[in-house]
């Protein structure tokens, strides 16, 4: 099966499961669970078949692999997929994260469920899709259409104030968006294809790639979000249905770190490396500022997705330093954070489908009651804190050390963000898990159930496991990221040899 | 064996671990859990706690644990009869067995290695596990490394861990929640041993917040009182103020050497004197900086004056862990890492100077306060506080062995002093403050004996201008005479520090021997005639430390400081026990200048004993009214010491409530106000008056947003057909 298209096959497995998920008749409890069995049935069977990417990937091989192309509207553009050592990872963690998404929303959400599983298998085809596209115009297409599930899940299955968020995001969005646009309209014009690994090695002029690389930054500084346009996220998160939270922190956080690194740093390198020390600045800022509001939260969702925020803070730092450990520690953050934030978000819907609040002060002392869950909590709460041998310090640890060699200054600033995570990881911790079971209301709570074990129990897994071990990880992105490394230094170089020529 | 010595605890918490989470019990649902909280009663052993969580928490008084139990049980703790009263999660007899059996063979384990690694005359042994962390040129394993640093720690920490394993069998048998505790305990253990076993600055960082966590974990055990939990936290964030420079100063290493492993570092060190390294704005001296970023982690670890705050607090945890990771281990990991990275501290004399100063500075500031505290686990935290400066102040000076011996020695006495506090605790029905003892050395003999040794061990008592006396006569001497010799800046100053210091030390131990075990009883009748002494689980483990206590000063002096007449012989002693683990740079040669020490400067810190010992019985035996005369005397001095410099309050002030004002400010202005005010709100507020209606999401936003894509997707694709031909 090596002919196979592979790629073509996982991104749009999901829709095979929209059609099945269509056709189920009945508004009853029984058709409701074919519903979700069905949607379970698909992200797994996807998630398996996706592993078949990584048995076929050569991790020697820093370039694009497992590529398709066919001639697309008209032959202007293609269809054209392949993964490398940078993006499959990404794959992978999409196909992981969904069948927890599934199983999160088994019994939270009960009204509209055939066309919250179809919003959600259309989502993952399309989140996919980001990271397998090699076309310009097919990733833009992936990239923004994908928000529209998106909306829809947080407007319709979302929280109270669901209106004022999904508005905010479509805001930000819409402005980064249509920056872009004009960008690939503009590199189209001037390389003369869309053809994403042929611009990989198209030089763009230097007065241009500013332009490009601001208008990239537009679009990918709100995904990530970097401050100051990172309002839209905790808003977003607070009114999300937990599954959508998931989805939010897990993978889409994580298309703004992609498009840097597919665009941004290699395109654009000479832009790039002018404007690291606005990068810099803003990831600094962000990690110290959210921070800091973390520290004040009242909401536990809210309280996560600000460190969400800081946790991205070294993504970009990382990636930026435009070194190995840098980029290989963003890359890693970014793996990482998506499954310990999500693993984090999956942790609140746990309490707020019993307590259905939010509020930090509406709990306390929930271990008296729940000691596994007080301990599944506790390990992504360290990891959240960057604890070594949890997965949440190797890319930490990468990328502090990533920034130290490029400026000294971002990398102190940026390291006092470890004690200030310390300050309100584990303070949420306290007050909601620790202390006396005083609450009369959370006297009736009951600890995991076997679902819920069976979404956190792997989560904790991987979270030791790639503590512990991140050679599986490292490895698989070693080779790609040490190809860019190479040509974005030799790009900076070659301007910086020219300059000194011509002086 | 190594293996085995490491990986033993682990094993062990997990089965602890594992039997903690399946026999938890579980409060009761509803009412049950809530009325059975509340209890106030100082247990007789049957008060309703049976079904509860925590025997303890009702206790608003005190912060013990098992002083609710019965009291008719002096002799033999292990009842089976109490489990009728607390019945504790089932397999916690298996829980405490096998964690502490683990320990003890690791411990029997340790001592193996410490006689074949520190008196044989093999090279360090290194066994690596698998790699780690590989990015670039940075590569990191898992890996042991055992050479005769690492054999003593081995040795302390294990030996110690395993006879606090054994106390708290007894100390802790009404717990109901025991298996969660020593599976602590051994995680602790573990994490510890991952530290001292390092080969790389790395894994040391991981063993270090590794024994954080767990020091976290224990100082909160009891989660239902809110003063452990926060002193859980004081004690994470302030160790992680620590560990920012810490950090910092891995990035640095490996910036300067491209490496963090300590064997290339150690190689390459010599090269790298007057390297400048760029750091944030200057290029300043590399070595130095690194070293004293690198020490501001050994700070926070090892809880010296500025970082020193958690330490105090962190007596809200059970006793034993006080023993364990309050003053025989954890806290002497600092110590451990400026001791294990003498090639770099040594080539950097202003870090040195440094290392002199603070070590110093908090000897002698802990002494003033504990002086004056009345909580006796308090005073015996900061008498470790203090000991530690001790052993910082002999590194700076160049004395690393002098300073890993007083640590050696230290961690037995402190140990048998918290242990026996703890004793104490137990036999008072958890009464901790010394105010409200008196009289107890007829009742508990044998604890008072035990707490005896351990001051004599703490105070120096010796016999002067000889090798003959308990412990620390021979280690703190040794450092009193290192700091005297020595010829950094900060030496004298060092030296001066010390010797008051052990006056203070002198005073304010006997004070605590005389308070609780002299004099007339100031406890209630009640809490008197409930005195006993503890069980033999808890007196053994008292009898092996005192043991220690006695004669590890003695027996061990001549191995680590060297011994014999002229620096060949001293320097040949020293090099075939150390065998490079403690690097000396060709000029230093404190371990043969400190026997040449004036004959006053020999007698001083027994001096100061004596001086302090006689002013604590004027003050608490002969005039028991002078005490408190002295302080309304110097009320200003008293409220001073007594609220401990003030630095809880002075950092309230400069970090906490700023970091707090800081985010609500940056969340509610920057966040709502400017931020969204001038961004969403802003544009969406001149929509909506623009439409001037509310535009349902699902009709509205999003088929704009859809619109608008598609808008944009087909004026690409125009755009493209028309002029992308060219």
């Amino acid at each position: 099966m090596s002919g196979w298209p592979l790629l073509s096959i996982v991104t749009f497995l999901p829709l095979v499961g929209v059609f099945f998920v269509a056709i189920v008749g009945g508004e009853d409890a029984v058709a409701k669970n074919r519903i979700r069995m069905t949607a379970l049935v698909t992200t797994v069977f996807t998630f398996l078949v996706s592993l078949l990417i990584l048995a076929r990937f050569d991790t020697a091989n820093p370039g694009f692999q497992l590529t398709e192309k066919a001639a697309w509207i008209g032959g202007y553009f293609n269809y054209a997929m392949g993964v490398d050592g940078i993006s499959v990872l990404f794959v992978i963690l999409t196909t992981f994260l969904m069948p927890f998404c599934i199983l999160a929303s088994w019994d939270s959400v009960d009204r509209r469920v055939k066309e919250y599983m179809i919003a959600f298998l259309v989502l993952e085809t399309l989140m996919i899709g980001v990271f397998t596209a090699t076309d310009l115009m097919l990733f833009y297409v992936f990239f923004e259409a994908g928000l529209i599930p998106m909306f829809i899940i947080i407007g319709v299955w979302g929280g109270p104030r669901r209106v004022y968020a999904s508005f905010k995001f479509f805001l930000y969005t819409l402005l980064g968006s249509i920056l872009m646009l004009v960008a690939m309209v503009a590199m189209y014009w001037q390389a003369g294809t869309a053809d994403i690994p042929t611009l990989l090695g198209h030089k763009f002029p230097a007065g241009m790639q500013t332009w490009l690389w601001l208008a990239f930054f537009a679009s990918f500084a709100v995904k990530m979000p970097m401050w100051p346009v990172h309002t839209w996220l905790p808003d977003a998160h607070v009114e999300a249905p937990t599954a959508g939270s998931v989805i939010l922190a897990g993978i889409l956080l994580k298309m703004g770190g992609y498009g840097f690194l597919r665009f941004s740093l290699p395109m654009f390198p000479l832009a790039s490396d002018h404007f690291a020390p606005l990068v810099f600045t803003l990831s600094v800022v962000a990690i110290i500022y959210t921070s800091l509001v973390a520290l004040m939260q009242e909401d536990i969702k809210k309280l996560i997705a600000y460190s969400s925020v800081a946790h991205m803070g070294f993504v970009t730092m990382g990636i930026f330093s435009g070194n190995m450990q840098g980029i290989q520690g963003g890359i890693f953050q970014m793996i990482s954070h998506g499954f310990v934030s999500a693993a984090l978000f999956l942790c609140v819907g746990v309490v707020y489908d019993r307590m259905h609040t939010r509020e930090i002060a509406a709990y306390g002392g929930l271990v008296n009651r729940m000691p596994w869950y007080a301990v599944a909590f506790l390990i992504f709460t360290m990891a959240n804190v960057g604890l070594p041998g949890t997965s949440g310090f190797v890319g930490e640890f990468l990328t502090l050390i990533g920034a130290f060699q490029a400026n000294t200054w971002v990398a102190f600033f940026a390291t006092t963000g470890v004690i200030l995570s310390a300050g309100y990881a584990l303070w949420l911790y306290r007050k909601v898990v620790f202390g006396a079971l005083e609450k009369s209301s959370l006297a009736g709570m009951l600890d995991l159930d076997r679902r819920e074990k069976a979404i956190l129990y792997p989560l904790v897994a991987v979270t030791i496991l790639y503590g512990v071990w991140p050679a599986p990880i490292l490895n698989t992105i070693a080779a790609s990221t040490s190809a860019l490394v190479v040509k974005y230094q030799a790009a900076i170089e070659a301007v910086t040899k020219t300059a000194a020529l011509t002086h | 064996m190594y293996s085995a010595i490491v990986f033993l605890p682990l094993i062990g918490f997990l089965i602890a671990g594992a039997i903690a989470l399946f026999a938890h019990p579980t409060a009761p649902d509803g009412a049950a859990a809530l009325s059975g909280h509340g209890h106030d009663a100082h247990g007789h052993g049957s008060h309703g706690h049976a079904s509860h969580g925590h025997a303890s928490h009702g206790h608003a008084s005190h912060g013990h644990d098992d002083h609710g139990h019965g009291h008719g049980h002096a002799a033999d703790d292990h009842g089976h009869g109490h489990d009728d009263h607390h019945p504790s999660a089932p397999g916690s007899r298996a829980a405490e067995l096998v964690t502490s059996s683990l320990m003890v063979v690791a411990a029997l384990l340790s001592w193996v290695a410490f006689v074949s690694v520190g008196l044989g005359t093999g090279e360090a042994v290194r066994v690596p596990l698998f790699a780690w962390i590989q990015s670039g040129t940075l590569s990191v394993d898992w890996a042991i490394r055992v050479d005769t640093l690492t054999a003593v720690m081995l040795v302390v920490v294990n030996s110690v861990s395993a006879l606090v394993h054994i106390y708290s069998t007894g100390y802790m048998s009404h717990d109901p929640h025991r298996p969660r505790f020593f599976a602590y305990l051994s995680l602790f253990t573990f994490a510890m041993l991952m530290l001292v076993t390092s080969d790389n600055l790395l894994q040391m960082f991981f063993g270090w917040e590794g024994v954080g966590v767990a020091s976290y974990l224990l100082i909160g055990f009891w989660f239902q009182k809110p003063s452990a939990n926060a002193a859980a936290i004081k004690a994470f964030v302030v160790n992680r103020v620590g560990d920012f420079g810490f950090a910092l100063g891995i990035f640095g290493v490996y910036v300067l050497f491209n490496s963090i492993e300590f064997t290339t570092i150690f190689a390459n060190a010599q090269a790298m004197v007057g390297h400048k390294l760029h750091f944030l704005n200057g290029n300043v001296d590399a070595l130095t900086v690194i070293c004293l970023l690198l020490f501001m982690g050994a700070m926070g670890k090892s809880a010296q004056f500025l970082l020193h705050t958690w330490l105090p607090d962190a007596m809200e945890g059970p006793t034993p862990v006080s023993a364990l990771i309050h003053a025989a281990t954890m806290v002497t990991a600092g110590v451990f890492m400026v001791a294990r990275l003498s090639p770099l501290f040594e080539l950097a004399p202003t870090a040195l100077a440094v290392v002199t100063f603070i070590g110093a500075t908090t000897a002698f500031f802990a002494a003033t306060v504990g002086l004056v505290q009345n909580d006796i686990k308090r005073v015996i935290a900061y008498s470790t506080c203090s000991q530690l400066g001790y052993m910082f102040a002999a590194l700076g000076v160049g004395a690393y062995s002098a300073g890993v011996f007083h640590l050696f020695t230290h961690a037995f006495f402190k140990a048998l002093l918290f242990l026996g506090a703890g004793s104490v605790i137990h036999a008072v029905s958890g009464e901790q403050d010394i105010r409200r003892m008196g009289g107890l050395k007829e009742h508990i003999p044998l604890t008072y004996s035990m707490m005896v040794i351990g001051t004599l061990a703490l105070t120096g008592f010796g016999v002067p201008f000889s090798q003959v006396g308990f412990a620390g006569f021979n280690s703190k001497d040794a450092i009193i005479e290192s700091a005297f010799m020595g010829h950094g800046v900060f030496a004298t100053y060092a030296f001066m520090l010390l010797v008051i210091a052990a006056l203070f030390t002198s005073f304010y131990s006997w004070r605590l021997i005389f308070m609780t075990f002299w004099g007339a009883p100031r406890a209630p009748k009640e809490v008197m005639d409930h005195v006993h002494e503890s069980p033999r689980s808890m007196t053994v483990p008292l009898m092996i430390l005192a043991f220690g206590a006695v004669f590890a000063g003695m027996l061990f002096t001549g191995l680590f400081n060297g011994y014999g007449h002229g620096w060949e012989a001293i320097k040949g002693h020293y090099d075939a026990f150390w065998k490079g683990a403690l690097f000396t740079g060709p000029e230093n040669r404190m371990i043969e200048e400190t026997h040449n020490a004036p004959l006053l400067v020999k007698a001083s810190p027994f001096i100061a004993m004596v001086i302090g010992f006689v002013t604590a019985y004027w003050f608490y035996v002969v005039d028991p009214s002078r005490p408190g005369a002295v302080a309304a005397q110097n009320p200003g001095l008293y409220k001073f010491l007594l609220n401990k410099w003030y630095f809880d309050e002075l950092y309230d002030f400069l970090f906490v409530r700023p970091a707090k004002w800081l985010g609500r400010f940056l969340w509610k202005e920057g966040d709502g106000r400017v931020i969204d005010g001038l961004g969403p709100d802003g544009v969406s507020a001149r929509v909506v008056d623009l439409t001037q209606q509310v535009v349902r999401l699902q009709t509205g936003y999003l088929y704009h947003y859809a619109f608008v894509m598609m808008i944009g997707i087909a004026a690409l694709v125009t755009y493209m057909m028309l002029g992308g031909s060219h």
